[in-house]
């Protein structure tokens, strides 16, 4: 039942990992999601094995499943609910703003690509590097 | 001993935030009910800290569950100092709101959020268990990605992307932590986890001490996790930038010294590591700042390399080490609120934020230039400025360690620290403005008169942290002792860890 548990939590880790790791926002978001399920499998693994519901009255106090990593992983699950729905709601914004969801290049990237070939350029070119930084530290 | 003082500045801002949620259509009511209280938040800061310098540790059990069935929240001498200062850099960065975007101005949507924000900040403080601390964070957190995005400009949605993202990563390690904690130990109170902890087999200790660093080093901006702070803060408009720059990676720190010093015995605790850390996260913070030009982000840069003294500090695991840390921590959230604010004015004065472009400072705003001058001497740690204070204590305490190469980096640091600093005063404050400069274009003819440097309130607000940041060095010798008294109880778990469960056992 553990090993189970412990080898589901650990695929949802995995595969959750390797989504977090591409450029298109919509699959970054779900594999925030995996690795979220991973986490609250391992929390409910984390009281140990199964038992009777954590109900004070009946049966042997042996028997009893810890309640507190239950209450601890639903605590968490609201959590992620409530930041994925913004995570969503940003992703969605980003695809108005751009009709795409590719995560797009840093700035320093950026200008690091532009400056690679500075050499080349005329001023001209030159210019529009300032224009284009400029814009981007303006608008905020 | 018990208060019924401790969970007010978490119940305050939180019933304000809903009551803000209610007037909102009373922009005046609203500013009023979010002024009001975190004015209150300050006092009761102030209260909690005179109570818990007087008997060392104050708790209270939420629902009167004793430790460790119940959550417990503990004010020490530590979390009340931090308590003092975020709460008055909260009310301080709100005034300067609104003075920026004038009583009706601010998005309907501030005020709420920035009262949960100062709820989570106070939350991370005052609680005594792991869990709750978890969940702290993430009401600090998600009301951050609020505020970093309020407005949906491409910008912002693209750094809060990378911000949102990064700390919801850094959350799932959490959760992780915690459940792997849960079955080692079965508790998640900090106090009990201190108990327990040192009955672990060593190879356990040491992973989870690593694990809780990687963990709380993302939210704090170490090396080498420091990458997406200054791509996401500065896109933030200016009064949330400054909040964001002078808390929420101390909050993170907190946390680092809160769980390495309480919960894990001498022989577990990462000294080396933390060192190497801090050395690495100074240089390569400093380093990245001297490679900006605009002002916000040279100055995020910044930000991390002030961790990394931080973590040095903590790193050394002396009394003396975590005494400056205290001290020191205090001194940086002064400072770097103060250096924000200050952008923010240079940037409404000349419509750009850009060391290269702006210029002239000196003459057509000398009030911007002196509330400059002031936390960046700080910064760079020039006596007699209250950088100097909490850098020399660092250092004394790095001497006294004998651990040498970690006070030259520091040393090193400085210096290039105040390379940066005269780098923006020559650029922006005596240079010689470029047309992008919009307050050269304005008046023809006659010299221009200088400017008051701003909206009354703005400058108010920055003029407060000035204020601030020099009688932190007036009265330095007290709250060094103050802060000495916090070190020593954080290097002393058992003081916390009795109050926690009562002197009854």
């Amino acid at each position: 039942m553990s090993v189970l548990l412990a080898f589901t939590a650990a695929v949802l880790f995995a595969l959750g990992t390797w989504l977090l790791l591409q450029r298109r926002l919509t699959r970054i978001v779900i594999g925030l999601g995996l690795i979220g399920h991973g986490t609250n499998i391992l929390l409910l693994t984390s009281g140990g094995g199964g038992g009777l519901p954590p109900v004070i009255g009946e049966g042997d106090k042996a028997d009893f499943a810890d309640p507190l990593p239950q209450a601890l992983a639903l605590t968490a699950i609201v959590i992620t609910f409530g930041v994925m729905a913004f995570l969503l709601a940003m992703a969605y914004r980003s695809w108005q703003l751009t009709h795409d969801d590719v995560v797009a290049d840093d700035l320093e990237d950026r200008m690091i690509e532009r400056r690679r070939g500075k050499d080349e350029l005329d001023d001209a070119d030159d210019a529009n590097l300032e224009n284009a930084s400029d814009s981007s530290g303006d608008d905020r | 001993m018990s208060s019924a003082l401790v969970p007010l500045p978490i119940v305050l801002p939180l019933l304000a935030a809903a009551l803000t949620v209610v007037f909102g259509r009373f922009r005046v009511a609203q500013r009023i009910t979010a002024l009001a209280a975190l004015g209150a938040n300050v006092g009761i800061s102030i209260a909690l800290l005179v109570r818990a310098d007087d008997v060392g540790v104050v708790t209270m059990d939420a629902g009167g569950w004793a430790a460790p069935l119940g959550i417990t929240y503990v004010v020490d001498r530590l979390s009340a100092i931090m308590l003092v200062t975020s709460s008055l850099m909260l009310l301080v960065v709100l005034i300067y709101a609104i003075g920026q975007q004038g009583v009706k101005g601010i998005h309907v949507g501030f005020d709420p959020i920035y009262l949960v924000l100062a709820a989570g900040v106070s939350a991370s403080f005052i609680t005594g268990d792991m869990f709750n601390l978890f969940v702290a964070f993430e009401m600090m957190l998600a009301a951050s990605y609020v505020l970093l995005t309020l407005g949906g400009r491409s910008d912002q949605i693209r750094a809060g992307m990378t911000y949102v993202v990064i700390s919801l990563a850094a959350s799932a390690l959490f959760i992780t932590a915690l459940a792997l904690l849960y079955s080692a130990t079965g508790t998640v109170n900090m106090a009990d986890l201190a108990e327990r902890i040192p009955q672990l087999s060593d190879g356990v200790r040491t992973g989870f001490s690593l694990l809780l660093i990687l963990v709380f080093g993302i939210k704090a901006g170490l090396f080498p996790l420091f990458f997406w702070l200054p791509d996401s803060y500065p896109t933030a408009p200016g009064p949330v930038t400054a909040i964001f720059a002078g808390l929420l990676t101390k909050v993170g720190v907190y946390a680092i010294i809160r769980t390495q010093t309480l919960l894990f015995p001498p022989e577990s605790q990462q000294g080396t590591a933390l060192l190497v850390i801090g050395g690495l996260t100074m240089v390569v913070g400093v380093l990245g700042a001297l490679a900006q030009d605009d002002l916000k982000r040279l100055l995020s840069f910044h930000i991390v390399g002030q961790i990394g003294y931080m973590i040095f500090g903590l790193g050394l695991f002396t009394v003396a080490g975590v005494s400056a840390v205290v001290f020191y921590i205090v001194q940086t959230i002064l400072v770097k609120t103060n250096l924000f604010l200050v952008a923010g004015l240079v940037d409404r004065h000349t419509g750009s934020s850009r060391v290269s472009v702006v210029g002239g400072i000196v003459r057509s705003a000398p009030v911007i230039a002196v509330f400059f001058a002031v936390p960046a001497l700080s910064l760079a740690g020039l006596p007699p400025s209250s950088g100097f204070a909490g850098k020399f204590a660092l250092l004394d305490a790095g001497v006294e360690a004998q651990q040498w190469w970690i006070v030259a980096v520091a040393l090193l640091v400085s210096l290039l620290t105040l390379f940066s600093m005269t780098k923006i005063w020559a650029g922006a404050f005596w240079g010689e403005p470029e047309s992008g400069d919009r307050a050269v274009i304005a008046p023809e003819g006659s010299e221009p008169r200088p400017s008051r440097g701003g909206p009354p309130l703005m400058v108010a607000a920055t003029g407060i942290t000035v204020a601030l940041s020099i009688a932190y060095v007036v009265f330095a010798g007290p709250i060094y002792g103050l802060a000495e008294r916090a070190g020593t109880d954080l290097m002393n778990p058992s003081v916390y860890i009795d109050a926690v469960f009562g002197s009854d056992r």
